[in-house]
């Protein structure tokens, strides 16, 4: 058995790992945990990450969580071009320091801005108040100002200028509200010209096909009661 | 001007690159930048680290933040011995398994109960109880995980913030009470006690009312900090 990889293209993290393989012709069987269905939750997924989350990589008897983990396992096993996750010490230093900065900020914002603006009301036919809408959304703003003026400044790329890990794990952030219909690059003219730059490397059609899910995502039909309880702790776990 | 760290030991991943450096002999102008009396978010801070966190590190014209990316580049940078940060393919993967997971369990979740009963109360703001409560809890989940699916690694040290503030984490729990003292015979129990000096005494220095009194800076970086609190 090869590598396998359990990915949602719901989740950011999954998008990013999906790309990155593809990109890079590294063969997989892609084993899709659906989300929405709760299968995340179930018995049978716990076998393989008893922590119960996406995406998660395995490679014969080695089983490895946490996206970023992935990538950089990904990276060094399939000796990967150097751009994606450079060896000279202070290139390397800034791709550590955007994957470490985004769990926190980035993350958490994009995430909130999906749930808050479309699942809570649509998939889960539960209301978020304007205020809480409206502070996760001035978040996401103050995050993205980061995004633009600690990282991406005028460079073509957020560490440099070739695309890097950091790029991918940000743009599959940033679709996150997009799906949810977030004006996310209007009005930000640096961050979409280096969102273009960003498909352009990864191509336009990998990206669109990585996309295709979230994208949709607001046409999803309303989740059943079952289902709706079932996710429900999930959910307001995740964030919180 | 050699390696400049700018830290506050009441920090946790300040405290994780400071044992790291000192137990590895790795040369530092350490510059304390106190957190209470707001001087990461002082004009002087902010042209070193716009954003205005600790740790920072500074080489030469390198400047770095975040704790795990300034812990691998040490590592790299003084070739420090490989178990801190395995060349091996899958034991890396494991570090990085960890760092990634302690962002999200661990860094925002064990830094409450200072919040809740220490700096919070500084700046005269109660946390509800129901949010003390969920953090418990949380805390609770986190060490299950950290002795069920990470023990046996060798991750960075996290801090020991809830210990300090009378959360016995380790009770009941011998594999991570085991595990403790092994991070900390490694470590040598000097270091460990000087790292934690800060944090251990916090309590104290509440009921002596010798803690600074916070910036307006830092104030309404507090208050926005605790309003995050889940």
């Amino acid at each position: 058995m090869g590598l396998e990889l359990y990915l949602d293209l719901l989740s950011q993290p999954c998008r990013a790992v999906y790309i990155f393989a593809k990109k890079n012709d590294i063969a997989f069987e892609l084993r899709m945990v659906d989300l929405i269905k709760g299968q995340h939750l179930s018995d049978a997924f716990a076998q393989v990450n008893p922590l119960k989350k996406v995406p998660a990589l395995k490679d014969g008897d080695f089983t490895l969580t946490e996206s970023v983990a992935i990538l950089l396992y990904l990276t060094r096993k399939y000796k990967l071009p150097d751009h994606w996750y450079p060896q000279d010490l202070q290139a390397r230093a800034r791709v550590d320091e955007y994957l470490a900065w985004q769990h926190t900020t980035l993350r958490r914002s994009c995430l909130r801005a999906l749930w808050h603006k479309m699942m809570f009301p649509v998939f889960l036919g539960e209301p978020v108040s304007p205020q809480t809408l409206a502070a996760t959304l001035a978040e996401l703003d103050v995050t993205l100002q980061l995004l633009e003026d600690k990282f991406l400044q005028n460079k073509a790329f957020l560490t440099g200028p070739h695309i890097s890990l950091a790029d991918l794990v940000a743009i599959t952030e940033l679709m996150h509200p997009v799906g949810a219909g977030c004006q996310v690059f209007e009005g930000r003219p640096k961050l979409a010209t280096w969102r273009q730059r960003v498909e352009a490397a990864v191509g336009e059609d990998l990206f669109r096909e990585a996309h295709e899910v979230i994208l949709k995502a607001k046409d999803l039909p309303p989740a059943d009661p079952t289902i709706k309880q079932k996710l429900m702790p999930w959910v307001l776990a995740m964030i919180r | 001007m050699g390696l400049e760290l700018f830290l506050d030991l009441l920090s946790q991943p300040s405290r994780a690159v400071y044992i790291f450096a000192k137990k590895n002999g790795i040369p530092l102008e350490l510059r304390t930048v106190d957190l209470i009396k707001g001087q990461h978010k002082s004009k002087e801070f902010l042209q070193i680290n716009s954003l205005g966190k600790l740790p920072t590190l500074k080489d030469g014209d390198f400047i770095l933040t975040e704790s795990s990316a300034i812990l691998i580049y040490l590592s790299c940078k003084y070739q420090t011995p490989d178990h801190w940060y395995p060349s091996d393919l899958q034991a890396r993967a494991r570090v990085h398994e960890y760092l990634g997971w302690h962002a999200d369990c661990i860094r925002g979740t064990f830094g409450v109960p200072l919040w809740v009963q220490v700096l919070g109360p500084l700046i005269g703001v109660q946390v509800p109880e129901e949010k003390v409560e969920r953090n418990r809890t949380a805390i609770d989940q986190a060490l299950q995980w950290l002795e069920d699916k990470f023990l046996g690694d060798r991750p960075f040290l996290a801090g020991q913030q809830p210990v300090a503030l009378g959360y016995e984490l380790f009770e009941g729990r011998p594999r991570l009470a085991a595990w403790r003292g092994q991070v900390e015979a490694f470590l040598g129990a000097e270091l460990c006690q000087e790292a934690h000096s800060i944090i251990l005494s916090i309590l104290e220095q509440v009921a002596k009312k010798t803690l600074p009194t916070p910036s307006p800076e830092a104030y309404l970086a507090m208050l926005l900090r605790i309003a995050r609190i889940p």
